[in-house]
């Protein structure tokens, strides 16, 4: 697929264009296939799925993991996560998660203005004191080293965040850790010509 | 305690107000998940000493020297590449150099790296397998940091 590659944050989902080449189902194993959940009625599996499962055994975990993380129905609330998920994004520079979590933080809340905070200041957004709290920790953990402190970890207290979302806010800011060193290592955010079909 | 050990949890050493209980599936997972990337059936071209190697490097760029040992007790002949600071063997140059940009500075990685390691001759297989390596690894340090700082907020 040919097109521009984004090096700027956007709410628009882009295309993602792998730099390996994916297994092709054709090909797959049955383990290959029992990892990306294809069926007879659903073969429909994304490049980005395709290039994971060249290691299959990591891929069986990671999407119920994923899921736990990111959609538990107790704790933290679903944008919160998002929000964890989006400061990782910013720091690691993935155009790709942060169009995705930032799109799904907006549907959310029914509101843009803290993801067009994020995109307008990134690290430096001016946000709400809770949002300000659970971001600026986001933000210090997904720093290499981590650098969150016990100031950033007492904010969240004193936001009002229990032990249990705080655990949430971890490890959905971790979990992107993760996604991003996979979905930004292994292929770029393009946006498709407008005459190329997709 | 909620009585689960895992690599996460041992490290942390948090006290569990019901919490950790709460989430047990997700820790569990956790742990199936560094099983997955330290030690698969399926290596491709990465032994389980090297992964451990690499894992105890990680650690060590994320400041989490307890953890850095853990894996390095598993490391082999290969341990001396748990500390960064020391020379690393030629025929593992690449794959150091790339592993090392993509733990610490993920944002600056661009297709020539990866182009890089194919260039070396490493398949596109073991390519994906060195990031779900280092991926998981960025994901386990910051759980296990987070959850040291909030063991720290309660003592």
């Amino acid at each position: 697929m040919t097109g521009t590659v984004l090096h700027r944050f956007t709410r628009k989902v882009p295309h993602w264009r792998p730099r390996v080449t994916p297994v092709r189902l054709e090909d797959a194993t049955p383990e290959q296939l029992a990892a990306l959940q294809v069926t007879p009625s659903n073969t429909k599996v994304s490049d980005y799925v395709l290039v994971l499962a060249h290691d299959v055994e990591t891929l069986a975990v990671r999407s119920p993991l994923f899921n736990a993380i990111m959609y538990g129905k107790t704790g933290l609330s679903r944008a919160e996560r998002e929000l964890g998920a989006i400061a990782a994004s910013v720091v690691n520079r993935c155009i790709y998660c942060a169009a995705v979590h930032a799109d799904r933080h907006a549907q959310l809340t029914n509101d843009t203005t803290v993801t067009d905070a994020i995109f307008l200041s990134g690290e430096k957004a001016d946000l709400e004191p809770r949002d300000r709290a659970i971001f600026d920790f986001a933000v210090a953990l997904s720093a290499t080293p981590p650098k969150a402190t016990p100031d950033q970890m007492q904010a969240l207290r004193d936001a009002g965040l229990t032990q249990g979302e705080i655990i949430d806010l971890i490890l959905s800011n971790a979990l992107f850790g993760w996604a991003n060193r996979l979905m930004h290592i292994l292929g770029d955010p393009i946006r498709p010509d407008t005459t190329t079909p997709t | 305690m909620s009585g689960l050990s895992t690599t996460v949890l041992d490290a942390a050493n948090l006290a569990d107000d019901g919490a950790i209980a709460e989430r047990a599936e997700i820790f569990t997972m956790t742990q199936t998940a560094e099983d997955a990337v330290l030690r698969p059936d399926d290596t491709g071209a990465w032994s389980h000493e090297l992964r451990h190697a690499l894992a105890a490097r990680i650690a060590a760029q994320n400041g989490l020297p307890d953890l850095q040992a853990r894996y390095r007790g598993e490391a082999g002949n290969l341990a001396a590449l748990a500390d960064p600071a020391e020379p690393v063997p030629g025929d593992l140059e690449q794959v150091v150099i790339f592993m090392d940009a993509v733990a610490v500075t993920p944002r600056d990685v661009t297709e020539d790296d990866v182009a890089r390691l194919q260039q070396a001759g490493v398949s596109d297989a073991d390519i994906v397998r060195l990031c779900e390596l280092n991926a998981c690894m960025a994901y386990q340090c910051r759980v296990v940091a987070g959850l040291q700082l909030l063991a720290g907020d309660m003592a």
